[in-house]
């Protein structure tokens, strides 16, 4: 018998750190060659900077496009948050893109958990028909979409936006889901079902909480893929309705108009930030979870 | 033993924990495979009662006891609990406690929250919960660790959360599907020692699933060994292991010495014939029941070595047999065998006052009648 007196008295106190922890151990066991962190460095700026290029365009002065930029001017930032027609854009493009991000959260989580329970064919053959959307190329699925919502007149509507949006993000819900559930253990479900709680009770209190990162973070592309669509919302735009990316569209092939590197900008802060606000959260559990506060 | 209540067949409630009877009619599960995973089985477990299910690998006794969960659908038959049917009752409803080989804890609760778990679902108080929980983790032995993660934990110490979390809101029963077999011996020993108290203290009916039949004869009231989807023998350990009915049942439970029949045998032309073995007239033949298919069963405590055959006391039966090897167990030792013309392997257990045996010496094992078993195949 372990002597439970002794254990009790060592009071350790370890945060779960899931998968930082093991990442952290990896790389003692085999430390990364300084070539291949170079090589990494490479791919990063190679991604990124063209990116960030449009940040200090922004801030510049002229009144054409110019790089490198030429003085320093909130102008444009000026021009962006002065004008209807942007700051339309910007709210329907949030208003859209939470409404996806909402909606496809509830179905493709529901969807992941259906799926995780069957097996055989029949799911493999679900699994797949549901990535169509994801492979299938823009242009097609835009077309069907459009043609289909002109006969519903579902057209430059937030509804028409949110469903066809939902329909392109729902299986990175599904996909990043089906991820978080592939660690899960069914067998807590069973427990809980022999500790009185009914199916829904032990959805809510023992799946949701073990599955949540896999939530959030599909949530989080949900949202991203909505805010960043733009074939669909070409088709689907009004005179009355326009969502960010369309309008960046007009503006550059319309206008011309340099206010789209403000925009470019804001668009990759507002998207850098919604990505990084779950680690903080992720932070502000780990140091909870430390204290042994909570009470649920 | 037969204490009388009486329970709504929709909603076993809570608090009635104590002495619930389990009674499997006819239960079968068809999985649509070669043979059904259960058979037709049908067992009464008294309240109270500390039962075993027994056998190896792939006989149905997980399938039985998620069967009395509720987790699995029956094919055919009832189950009922105090004389409920609970065929239609779901498995939260059904109010029987339930233990894991890999423990289910949820890693996302603390021991305390945990264990409060079934009380939440069940609307307790909070004072209530408190103190419940406090009193169920004494009894389990892990005051003091209620702020813990399971990930905190050892095997064994994880096992007993489990175990507090499964009896703090008082079940009808306890079903317990291999809680130890992820533990190391020692551990296992331990837990078994806990299991029994909590069983004596708490007085529920505990349903319990091994394939150890060591573990099984320590804890158990009874044991119902089942094979192949079907229940062998149902009995106290001391039944299974002393008369034993059939042949699967004294070879799964303990060391056996086997002794297929045979026609001749039964024709008790075998004592006559005297090169190999020696079976005393009547003492097979005479048996009720007996086949030619039957077997005869010894113990190797119950039998005697002899140098040669005329050491043999008359009315004994006896085999001739060649020492294979010894093994040296401390207090006593075992010769392993080559039995009969045929070389059976056997076993007979002696020490070194009844004299020395070497490997590859003939003897002559005896056993008296009534030490013998006549069992069928
Ligand atoms: N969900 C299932 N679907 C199909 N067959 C199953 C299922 N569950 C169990 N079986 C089959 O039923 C039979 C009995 O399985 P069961 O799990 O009850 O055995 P067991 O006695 O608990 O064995 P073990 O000691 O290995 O746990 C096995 O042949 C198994 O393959
Ligand atoms: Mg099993």
């Amino acid at each position: 018998m372990t002597s439970p007196t002794k254990i009790g008295q060592v009071k350790t106190v370890q945060v779960d750190t899931g998968p930082a922890l093991s990442r952290r151990r990896y790389t003692k066991v085999d430390p990364i060659p300084w070539w291949l962190k170079v090589l990494g460095g490479l791919v990063v700026a190679f991604f990124v900077l063209p990116t960030l290029v449009v940040i200090p365009m922004s801030f510049s002065d002229a009144t054409t496009f110019q790089f490198p930029p030429k003085g320093f001017s909130w102008r444009l930032y000026e021009n962006f948050f002065t004008n209807p027609v942007w700051l339309d854009a910007l709210g329907n493009s949030f208003l859209v893109a939470t409404l996806t991000a909402v909606l496809a959260t509830v179905v493709g989580t529901a969807a992941a958990v259906a799926l995780s329970r069957l097996q055989g064919r029949t799911a493999q053959f679900v699994r797949t028909l549901l990535m169509v959307p994801i492979v299938a190329p823009a242009i097609v699925v835009a077309v069907a979409v459009y043609i289909s919502f002109l006969r519903w007149q579902l057209t430059g509507t937030v509804t028409g936006y949110v469903l066809a949006h939902t329909a392109i993000a729902v299986p990175y819900m599904i996909v990043s889901v089906t991820g978080a559930l592939g660690g899960f253990d069914p067998q807590l479900l069973k427990a809980s079902a022999s500790l009185g709680a009914s199916p829904l009770r032990s959805f809510v209190r023992v799946t949701m909480p073990l599955i949540s990162r896999g939530i959030l973070t599909g949530a989080i592309f949900a949202f991203i893929v909505s805010f960043d669509e733009v074939v669909i919302a070409l088709f689907l735009r009004s005179p009355t309705f326009q969502t960010m990316p369309v309008q960046m569209y007009n503006s550059v092939t319309v206008e011309i108009d340099p206010t789209i590197s403000a925009a470019s900008s804001l668009m990759v802060a507002a998207v850098t930030i919604i990505f990084i606000l779950p680690q903080l959260r992720r932070g502000r559990r780990g140091r909870r979870q430390e204290s042994h506060a909570d009470d649920t | 033993m037969t204490r009388e209540t009486t329970v709504k067949a929709t909603e076993p409630s809570s608090g009635t924990g104590l002495g619930t009877e389990i009674r499997l009619a006819g239960v079968t599960k068809d999985y649509g495979l070669a043979s059904p995973a259960v058979d037709d089985i049908s067992l009464t477990i008294e309240p109270g009662e500390f039962m075993t299910l027994l056998g190896p690998s792939g006989s149905g006794k997980t399938t039985t006891l998620n069967l009395v969960a509720g987790f699995e659908t029956l094919t055919a038959g009832t189950i009922s609990l105090n004389g409920a049917d609970v065929g239609n009752v779901p498995p939260h409803r059904r109010n029987l406690g339930m233990l894991f080989q890999n423990y289910a804890l949820f890693p996302h609760m603390s021991v305390a929250q945990n264990v409060a778990y079934p009380l939440r679902e069940r609307k307790a108080g909070k004072e209530e919960i408190a103190r419940k929980v406090a009193d169920v983790l004494e009894l389990v032995q892990l005051t003091g660790r209620d702020g813990d993660y399971p990930s905190q934990l050892s095997g064994g110490q994880q096992q007993r959360v489990a175990l507090a979390r499964a009896i703090v809101f008082e079940p009808k029963a306890l079903l317990l599907d291999e809680p130890l077999g992820a533990l190391d011996r020692n551990l296992r020993s331990a837990l078994q020692v806990e299991i029994r108290r909590i069983h004596r203290e708490v007085g529920s009916t505990f349903v319990f699933v091994t394939h150890d039949q060591e573990e099984a004869m320590n804890l158990s009231d009874r044991i119902a060994l089942f094979n192949n989807g079907h229940i062998e023998q149902i009995g106290t350990p001391q039944q299974l292991y002393t008369e034993p009915e059939t042949l699967f049942t004294a070879r799964f439970l303990g060391d056996s010495n086997v002794f297929e029949l045979g026609q001749a045998a039964l024709d008790e032309k075998v004592a006559q014939d005297g090169e190999s073995w020696i079976v005393e007239p009547g003492t097979v033949a005479a048996h009720p029941g007996v086949r030619a298919s039957s077997a005869i069963v010894v113990r190797p405590e119950d039998v005697e070595v002899a140098g040669s055959r005329d050491a043999v006391p008359s009315g004994a039966n006896a085999v001739r047999a060649t020492v294979r090897d010894v093994e040296y167990m401390g207090s006593y030792r075992t010769l392993l065998l080559a039995m009969g013309a045929g070389g059976l392997p056997g076993r007979a257990r002696t020490s070194a006052l009844r004299g020395e045996y070497a490997i590859g010496d003939t003897v002559v094992i005896w056993w008296w009648p009534r030490a013998q078993r006549i069992v069928a195949a």
